[in-house]
């Protein structure tokens, strides 16, 4: 059992959660992800590591609540233990020899640049963060990458925040103003990320990507992650997550990622049901 | 006077088209009575053929001589001398190419059911034995196992008996390897390996899960922790795909994704949170146990055809032939000497149906059997929704990629000393399925036997 030790709202659908899981703690590189279940019934799902504190020997992870699973995690409270918490899994960002870096996060996949974009940070990297949200409500990490980023680019879809477009009007400004990119790490929702990469391999700039198949095991032992990464198929979980954006299939990785649509509505609709009835009978 | 009826007394089994809709188990097993009947079958042979047929030396005459008189602990007690996993053992050990291929009784008829009978026995404990659990007093020193698959459990089942502190670390959150997330249900209840294992947790061995070697420990800190072996069994998990155009398509598994979905984490059950496939018309492609694991799963999900697509004939085939005929009676429909080319998708990107190429047997091959030729022009397409590859297994790297000094052979089989099953790093030892590639659960348990006693010796000449 893994012991929930903080848990912050940070707005509407987005929650973070510190978990005690000092072995997990004592590896943890950015990059790499854990896969948590959390009760009997539970499946299995993965979610990248945000941050973690060697001494404290605590995971953070954050989640976008999307469905059943995310639901029910939302519903523990610090105190609360998970059933299971495994990793850390699949390979850390190899983010070295670079010397001017956009991370770009989208949405929630900015609980994933921040991490990224921290670590080059750290490494003394010129450091531009470009993070996109729907509106102003939904924006998280806001001091926490500015903290890490020699320049944020904060865009909302709709204006909201004084900063209206997509993430990939702010890059592709930027690149055109000689922001000088070696490379850009991009991070958030598939059809952002091939934006992105649309756009990077039209002004050749090596382009990083985090993908989010769906899995299981998270260990290699069933291929239900597999993508087709420049012609060869690779297994997300232990040969990524991270890949060449220039050489994923982005269209089957979208196509792949709806296996379950169906029935993961039926599931979050039946949840919010039996959630409706509970607060009824209370 | 032995019972010289020329048959084994048959064991009941559920009916065909009951079954082929449920996950209950399908053989339901011997009455006492049925049992005593089929062990006065055994002449009690002096040289004991059959005891050299079993990777791990199970005492069979003596074990099936106790049933015939009707003294089922004692006979419990005679195999777990030898076997910590019996009630496993019974169910899903080819015993057609081990002990029973050996009996003498085989000779004019067929072999006693041994394995039935070491099934009844392991069930029976399990219904009316007292377990006296006897912990054996600790001799201070600590041994690491990697993988609660039958290699693990067996090595740490052995070691525990001699007074070793020993700790199996398992990446899954459930231990039992394949016997949880790969063989279903309706051939080994999850429930009996659950019993199997607790057991062995009540003798002193401590199981952590969710731990994956290699990633959160590796085996040098497991050394550094004071663990003074380590035992490999991480088994051969990497699942193989055959490089075709559509193999990524949805509704494309690999056997692994589909059972485990299936077996561990138990999605056909809709109290359980992870989703499955529920096809309608499913090719499952490979001609081993698990491809008719796979294939009867897909039939007890509901689907209305299920083919196995298989290259060679029937001959060929590796699985068992009791899961063969099983399968053929569950309505499993069989579509030999056939060879996917392709795999074809609708606008959407999901499976619309397979196309194979018909095959017909040349000369035979480097593993001795005819090898499928081809023959030009003959593709054909089957309509399905769903297609599930099982052929076959690699080891998973992760260790091995992690250890410095632990070599590995091109198939990526870790090199150990067949005598001892010593590595080429001392101190640690490896068997089962990371060694010898997808093998049974029986050859993983005699290879987890012998490393057991050669980690003892290792110790024990270091302690002097």
């Amino acid at each position: 059992m893994f012991t929930i030790v903080e848990k912050r709202r940070l707005n509407d659908s987005m929650t973070l959660m510190a978990v005690d899981a000092p072995f997990i703690a004592k590896k943890a590189q950015a990059g790499q992800f854990i896969i948590l279940r959390v009760n009997e019934y539970g499946e299995r799902i993965p979610l990248t590591i945000a941050d973690y504190d060697r001494e404290k020997g605590t995971v953070t992870i954050i989640y976008q609540k999307v469905g059943k699973t995310t639901l029910l995690l939302d519903t523990l409270e610090v105190g609360d233990a998970l059933l299971d918490f495994i990793g850390p899994l699949g390979k850390a960002s190899e983010l070295e020899g670079h010397k001017k870096v956009a991370v770009v996060g989208g949405g929630a996949g900015c609980a994933i640049a921040y991490p990224q974009a921290k670590a080059l940070h750290n490494m003394g990297v010129q450091v531009d963060v470009i993070a996109g949200f729907r509106n102003k409500d939904l924006i998280i990490l806001e001091d926490e990458m500015r903290e890490v980023s020699d320049h944020l680019y904060l865009m909302t879809d709709d204006g909201s925040n004084g900063h209206k477009g997509f993430v990939t009007a702010a890059l592709e400004e930027n690149i055109k103003n000689g922001a000088g990119y070696d490379f850009v790490v991009a991070i958030g929702p598939l059809p952002m990320m091939r934006a992105v990469c649309n756009l990077t391999k039209e002004h050749n700039i090596e382009t990083m990507i985090s993908m989010n198949p769906i899995m299981i095991d998270g260990t290699g032992m069933c291929g239900g992650c597999r993508l087709t990464v420049g012609g060869e198929t690779k297994f997300a979980c232990v040969d990524g997550p991270d890949f060449n954006g220039h050489e994923v299939d982005f269209d089957e990785a979208m196509k792949r990622l709806r296996t379950y649509s169906e029935q993961e509505k039926e599931a979050t609709r039946e949840f919010n049901c039996r959630l409706m009835e509970g607060a009824e009978h209370a | 006077m032995p019972n010289m009826t020329p048959k084994k007394t048959p064991m009941p089994e559920q009916a065909p088209d009951v079954r082929n809709k449920n996950f209950e188990e399908v053989a339901l097993g011997y009455t006492d009575e049925m049992a005593m009947e089929e062990a006065q079958r055994c002449l009690n042979c002096k040289h004991k053929p059959c005891v050299n047929g079993c990777p791990v030396g199970v005492p069979i005459p003596e074990f099936i001589s106790h049933v015939a008189k009707g003294e089922m602990e004692e006979a419990y007690q005679t195999i777990k001398t030898m076997n910590s996993l019996p009630a496993i053992c019974g169910r899903v050990c080819p015993q057609e190419t081990q002990c029973e291929h050996n009996c003498v009784r085989g000779i004019k008829g067929e072999p006693v059911g041994i394995g039935r009978l070491e099934r009844y026995v392991a069930d029976w404990h399990m219904k009316h034995g007292e377990e006296k659990v006897e912990k054996v007093p600790s001799n201070g020193h600590k041994v690491a196992v990697i993988g609660a698959g039958p290699a693990g459990l067996t090595c740490a089942g052995d070691l525990s008996a001699k007074g070793y502190q020993v700790t199996i670390f398992e990446a899954l959150h459930t231990a039992g390897g394949v016997l949880m997330y790969g063989i279903p249900q309706f051939r080994l209840p999850k429930e009996i390996v659950q019993k199997e294992i607790s057991g062995l947790e009540e003798r002193g061995v401590e199981i952590m899960t969710d731990m994956v070697m290699g990633k959160v420990l590796s085996v040098d800190e497991l050394f550094e922790m004071g663990y003074e072996a380590v035992f490999i069994g991480t088994g051969a998990g990497l699942p193989n795909f055959m490089n075709i155009p559509g193999e990524s398509l949805v509704g494309t598994y690999s056997a692994n994704e589909f059972l485990t979905r299936v077996n561990l984490m138990k999605a056909y059950k809709p109290e359980y949170d992870t989703p499955i496939i529920r096809p309608k018309n499913v090719a499952v492609v490979g001609g081993g146990n698990v491809a008719m694991d796979a294939a009867r799963t897909a039939k007890r999900l509901g689907a209305e055809n299920v083919y196995i697509v298989y290259r060679r004939a029937e001959e060929q085939m590796p699985a068992r032939n009791e899961e063969i005929h099983h399968a053929k009676e569950e309505g499993i429909i069989f579509r030999l000497l056939c060879n996917p080319v392709a795999i074809h998708g609708d606008d959407d990107g999901k499976v619309r149906a397979i196309e194979c190429i018909e095959m017909e047997l040349g000369e035979p091959d480097a593993s001795g059997r005819r090898r499928p030729v081809p023959k030009e022009g003959s593709n054909f397409e089957l309509p399905v929704d769903c297609v599930i590859m099982a052929i076959g297994n690699s080891p998973n790297p992760l260790i091995r990629s992690t250890t410095e000094g632990l070599e590995a052979n091109q198939k990526g089989c870790i090199i150990v000393d067949e005598a001892t099953m010593a590595t080429t790093r001392e101190g640690v030892y490896a068997a089962g399925d990371a060694v010898s590639g997808a093998a049974t659960v029986i050859l993983a348990m005699g290879g987890g036997k012998e490393a057991a006693a050669s980690i003892d010796k290792y110790i024990q000449n270091k302690a002097k």
